[in-house]
């Protein structure tokens, strides 16, 4: 039955007319992988599986590549590679083309790269002595290569948190391209990065949902450095995260007979059966896929096996509470006694995950680590990690973010809000700085905006662009593959209700 | 301790000011604009009892023959506004400095600062003194938002305000007189003294053609301040619209985009650094 059924999608795909070259080739190579039966599925996992209260995000039944790569792009820029034929380079030219080159050879889970490095940090040392003209000309061309090659809106590149005349240069690039790719995540920490640097990125942001602000002091000493990838994984450098598994919590809740029964039983033995399943994920990735024995990353130093870890991911607790008291009408993030259950429910879930012990996670103590997991397309109900669903926003963006605050601390890999503001926030960007300083200063760690009524839209965490959007729905092939996501969730979860945040 | 009649207070404000700050609206005006976009904040309630039966869910009552404002029942219709035959609202609260401090107060560490407006702040400069210097106490800075007819610069409240954004408006008496109903010499003095001072934040001035003289305006104001103010305080060139206002102005159209980059030319060739048209 499972091979008629792998047939006759492998043909719809092959067929398809909304799927480019490129789209068809990664689906069709997820059919492969797929027609492998060669995990040893623990039972605890199977059980809450058949609900989809654990979730493998489909990542594939035979990890052959991790899912988020991490590369020391500083460390290639000195070297070279000796796989790649490329000395290490001299001029801007020569560095853009040695990074492009790379990153053609960085896998990920979307087969393409999540990580293109602190982009700043990488390209400064090659502008001296060029006009800001002559560098923004080259540095135009190398962004829409990678937003015409990758095309993948889990593409993410890092900027700060020094102020560096690259980094300036590129968000002047950003701006004015408007591109959906890469994603940009501007680190940001009060002291290091100077009001006028932000207050720029705040303007680029508001103009086209890029960059995203990171709180660097929360997050510098997570590892030994980390970088931010795809829909803001928190990751170590040279490193990443082998996979990324989830306990989607109002599926889980509707297993349950009571509340008590949920944080007693059903909790505990599914969490027991997310770690046992990660644990035979990464065994087959680590042991038998052949990566980290064949990847010239690995021989050259470019990622390390010991800097990856697991993400132990949450989507839902909004959901999840919320259907647990739903007899009472207490809703999270509008009321005490639900926020006080929803931390209750992330004590046990951090305090199994600290526990727990993780092979091949040396990077982060022998555990895996927590991640808010920000959603699948085809979610129904289930609100990104532990953001409040739409239309239940607090009408206080302060109170909001107070909530936030207290709940991010669980979250070392990655936790973040998203905020649409009005355009006349692009007339006094130093309150919207006011606002994350204020956040951060509180615990926020990740704070993404973007202008209510722009064209670009961040979707989970990934931005797609509205008219592109439109276009996929009425039939046309688009180059982005995450429009296709971003089609789908842009509906199911509402977000052109988000609540826009205005002068009042 | 003094109190004050407060229309509203807004906690989070991208428009009152740089930076994130708090806006408190007090009640009351001493001049009455044409244009004015808020009018039922000039005047306030006398009690006419008027609005009472109009409110359709019954958040305005009277007790001991004031009228008393249920803001919990209040659905933000603005219908008692609009049928209040004094330019007047029955939604205003008499607040303490302490209560109004505590409001923002709570919003800490998001806000820089507050700035005060109305109707015209600066009719309660005591009441502003005492939080301002409350404010400081907690490392938040103050600006005052104020027409400018009420002598600032000799005042004691200049002490804790860290600056005066000025609403100019027009600059012949002629026709700041039709547009207001008073005249602009203390107007002139602030805008004189406040610069020499160093405490102007923002400079404003409302264009609508045939009622505000902008073009002398813009030329006045550039004579008037130093250079220093010239080069680095904000001029605000706000087009004109009609929203929320009442009277012979309530229909009237806005000026053209081309008229406000004239007008931006002007005040550019005329040495100021910073105009922004909004």
């Amino acid at each position: 039955m499972e091979n008629v059924t792998t047939t006759q999608e492998t043909y719809e795909i092959l067929t398809s007319r909304r799927l480019t070259y490129q789209q068809k080739i990664i689906q069709l190579a997820k059919q492969a992988e797929n027609s492998l039966d060669v995990l040893n599925i623990p039972e605890k996992f199977s059980k809450y599986f058949e609900t989809r209260a654990l979730c493998d995000m489909n990542e594939g039944n035979a990890p052959y590549r991790p899912r988020y790569v991490m590369v020391d792009y500083q460390r290639f820029l000195m070297q070279g590679s000796e796989f790649l034929k490329i000395a290490p380079p001299n001029t801007l030219d020569e560095a853009i083309f040695a990074l492009l080159t790379l990153y053609y050879h960085v896998p990920s889970i979307t087969t393409m790269p999540v990580y293109l490095g602190n982009l700043d940090v990488l390209l400064d040392p090659f502008i001296v002595g060029l006009s800001d003209e002559a560098v923004k000309t080259k540095f135009k061309l190398f962004l829409n290569y990678i937003d015409r090659t990758i095309a993948d809106g889990y593409c993410h590149a890092n900027l700060g948190p020094e102020d560096l005349r690259a980094t300036r240069l590129l968000l002047e690039c950003e701006q004015e391209l408007q591109n959906a790719v890469p994603n940009f995540t501007m680190k940001y920490e009060v002291g290091v990065t100077p009001d006028d640097l932000m207050e720029k990125a705040i303007l680029c942001a508001l103009t086209c949902a890029n960059p995203a602000i990171a709180n660097h002091k929360a997050h510098k000493d997570t590892y030994w450095d980390y970088g931010v990838s795809s829909c803001y994984n928190v990751l170590p450098l040279r490193g990443g995260s082998y996979i990324l598994s989830r306990v989607v919590i109002p599926r889980l809740a509707k297993m349950a007979e009571s509340t008590e029964q949920f944080l007693n039983e059903i909790l505990p033995e599914a969490l027991q059966g997310l770690g046992e399943y990660m644990d035979e994920r990464i065994r087959f990735l680590v042991e038998e896929s052949g990566f980290f024995q064949s990847s010239f990353l690995v021989k050259e130093g470019l990622i390390e096996r010991e800097n990856f870890t697991g993400m132990f991911g949450i989507a839902g607790l909004c959901d999840g509470v919320n259907y647990l008291l739903r007899d009472s009408g207490k809703r999270y993030g509008n009321d005490p006694e639900a926020d006080d259950l929803a931390e209750q429910i992330l004590k046990i879930i951090s305090d199994f995950v600290a526990t727990y012990p993780a092979k091949y996670c040396e990077v982060s103590g022998g555990h895996y680590y927590l991640h808010a997991q920000a959603g699948l397309s085809t979610d129904i109900g289930v609100t990104s990690g532990i953001r409040i669903v739409v239309g239940d926003e607090p009408e206080s963006i302060y109170d909001h973010l107070r909530h936030s605050a207290r709940l991010h601390k669980y979250f070392p890999t990655g936790c973040s809000d998203i905020f649409p503001f009005e355009g006349t926030a692009k007339n006094n960007p130093a309150a919207v700085l006011d606002i994350i300083k204020g956040a951060f200063s509180i615990g926020d760690k990740y704070i993404a905006i973007y202008q209510s009524d722009g064209d670009l839209v961040r979707i989970t965490g990934y931005l797609a662009k509205r008219s592109d959007i439109e276009k996929y729905d009425n039939g046309e092939v688009v180059l982005q593959d995450t429009v296709q996501n971003g089609s789908t969730n842009y509906k199911l979860n509402r977000l052109d209700e988000r609540k826009v945040r205005s002068h009042a | 301790m003094l109190k004050a009649p407060i229309n509203k207070i807004i906690d989070h404000s991208l428009v009152d000011g740089i930076g994130n700050r708090s806006a408190i609206f007090f009640q009351g005006c001493n001049i009455s604009c044409k244009y004015c976009h808020n009018p039922e904040t000039q005047k306030l309630c006398n009690h006419c009892q008027f609005c009472v039966a109009k409110c359709p869910v019954g958040a305005l009552m009277v007790v001991e023959g004031q009228v008393a404002w249920d803001s919990w029942a209040c659905i933000k219709c603005d219908t008692c506004i609009h049928v209040c035959p004094n330019d007047s609202s029955p939604k205003v609260t008499e607040m303490t400095v302490d209560e109004v401090f505590d409001r923002i107060a709570k919003n800490l560490p998001f806000i820089r600062g507050i700035t005060v407006s109305g109707g015209e702040c600066s009719l309660y400069t005591p009441f502003l003194q005492e939080l301002f210097g409350k404010c400081k106490s907690i490392g938040i800075t103050c600006l005052m938002d104020c027409n400018g007819t009420i002598p600032l610069w000799n005042n004691p409240v200049m002490e804790v305000c860290d600056g005066i954004m000025l609403d100019v408006k027009a600059w012949s008496d002629q026709c700041f007189r039709n547009l207001t109903g008073a005249d602009n010499e203390v107007v002139k003095q602030n805008l004189r003294q406040l610069s020499n001072r160093n405490k102007l934040e923002e400079l404003r001035i409302v264009c609508l053609e045939d009622y505000v003289d902008a073009e002398d305006t813009i030329k006045g104001i550039a004579d008037y301040v130093s250079e220093q103010t010239r080069e680095n305080v904000l001029l605000k060139l706000i087009r004109f619209r009609h929203f929320g206002v009442k009277g012979e102005l309530k229909e009237a159209a806005s000026p053209t985009y081309e008229y406000m980059e004239k007008l931006k030319q002007i005040a550019l060739e005329n040495g100021f650094g910073n105009v922004r048209i909004v």
